[in-house]
């Protein structure tokens, strides 16, 4: 489903990599790996169509993402290293705008469940400012619950979650992926899924 | 879950935006008060002249409204490229123009509709008359949300960059002047008895263009200040 071939990625005159060459189909999760600075989030960005590769091609189902543009971005989410959520609002609030930012319209019930199940109950109505950096990123994280987008790329998605969250996410992408789903992520952290080997991409 | 359309997203982000500036409200009132502040200072500054003061109103009610919308530009895109909500706005499978379109639309709600509700009592302090009084606010209805429209270009520009603000203001300034240059004209028109409609008609004008092409070129530039 998603095909990146002899991609070649720089940060201005500094060459990342060059030459990468990795496929994706229905159910598989991939591991982007390598140091502090080897370029993973800039492939993850890459992929999202923020930078654009000096070479090299990303197709998903077999056409260039660059000509898919909108159509590609209705298959996908990407979670970055910031959480993209307002401090203002509640958690609510932040997941229904979030949604609505990726053309989809939730009703309160719905929401309500994808909060609780990321462990937030009775924290749905509190200003996102007064949460912790873990339960901030439950928060940005509840998105993946919404909606059924095959593609998910996840920038270390782990940051600042404990144990029980980590056992949630790695159930999550389970699920999804046995959806026929496709996760592509990064962590320093060790993620296992039952019954699912991980690919690995080693970036050096 | 439902699929959003186009209005539905132009909706959803006006409404994001317009709730977030009810929490932090000292951003709108800051604009705000600058406007009502300039503006004041004018009579004080001269003196109690009813003849020059009514000549010079409508210059400084433009002068005025240009540089407080200059002020709250920076702010249009900023908050939203910290948080990283930028990105996913870049993401929206249905159309970044559209949401740029919401995005200014709901700026020039919280910094040029206020200073358009609030330029009629200020313009009592310059002694203009009604009539003048009544073309102001409809001059600054067409003429705000270009001011708006431009600005958002010069802040998708600049995001990111050191010193931002200064260079966000040397780079729309120029372009606004032909907006000032009608907005005032027509004020001037009104108190030498001619007709205001050229003057209208040209804002609107360029209204209509700004509308028709700044959404599309301020996404533009946001992408390419997102690489």
């Amino acid at each position: 489903m998603l095909e990146v071939s002899n991609l070649a990625c720089s940060r201005g005159d500094h060459s990342l990599f060059t030459g990468l060459n990795f496929s994706l189909g229905a159910g598989e999760l991939m591991q982007v790996q390598g140091e502090n600075g080897s370029g993973k989030t800039s492939l993850l960005r890459t992929l999202c169509g923020f930078m654009q590769p000096v070479a090299g091609e990303i197709r998903w189902r077999g056409e260039s993402v660059k000509e898919l543009a909108e159509a590609y971005f209705s298959e996908m989410i990407y979670l970055g290293h910031h959480n993209a959520i307002k401090d203002e609002l509640n958690a609510l609030e932040n997941l229904q705008i979030s949604t609505g930012l990726a053309g989809c319209e939730v009703d309160d019930k719905e929401s309500l469940a994808a909060l609780r199940r990321m462990g937030l109950r009775r924290r749905e109505h509190l200003p996102v400012k007064v949460l912790s950096q873990g339960q901030r990123r439950r928060v940005a994280l509840s998105r993946l619950l919404i909606g059924n987008v095959p593609l998910w790329i996840l920038d270390e998605p782990l940051t600042a979650l404990d144990v029980g969250a980590v056992d949630l996410m790695q159930e999550l992408i389970g699920e999804h992926l046995s959806k026929g789903g496709m996760v592509i992520f990064t962590t320093h952290q060790p993620l296992q899924v039952a019954g699912v080997t991980t690919k690995q991409l080693m970036l050096s | 879950m439902n699929k959003l359309s186009l209005l539905g997203l132009l909706v959803t982000i006006i409404r994001r935006d317009l709730l977030l500036a009810m929490r932090r409200r000292s951003d709108v009132l800051t604009t705000l008060i600058f406007f009502v502040m300039v503006v004041s200072l004018f009579p004080l500054g001269v003196g109690p002249e009813l003849d020059m003061l009514r000549k010079m109103a409508g210059g400084i009610v433009w002068v005025a409204a240009l540089l407080s919308s200059m002020l709250s530009l920076g702010r249009m895109f900023s908050a939203d490229y910290l948080d990283g909500t930028l990105e996913q706005m870049l993401l929206a499978p249905q159309s970044l123009s559209v949401l740029v379109l919401g995005k200014i639309l709901a700026h020039w709600m919280l910094s040029g509709l206020p200073l358009v509700l609030i330029a009629p009592v200020l313009g009592l302090q310059f002694d203009m008359s009604p009539d003048a009084l009544l073309v102001m606010v409809l001059m600054l209805l067409l003429g705000t949300p270009i001011l708006s429209m431009i600005g958002a270009i010069g802040a998708a520009l600049t995001l990111g960059l050191r010193g931002g603000g200064v260079l966000v203001s040397l780079l729309v300034l120029p372009l606004c002047i032909p907006v000032l240059i009608f907005g005032a004209g027509a004020i001037e028109a009104v108190n030498t008895g001619m007709t205001i409609v050229p003057h209208a008609s040209l804002l609107g004008a360029m209204l209509l263009v700004a509308l028709a092409f700044t959404p599309w070129v301020t996404a533009q530039a946001l992408r390419i200040s997102m690489e």
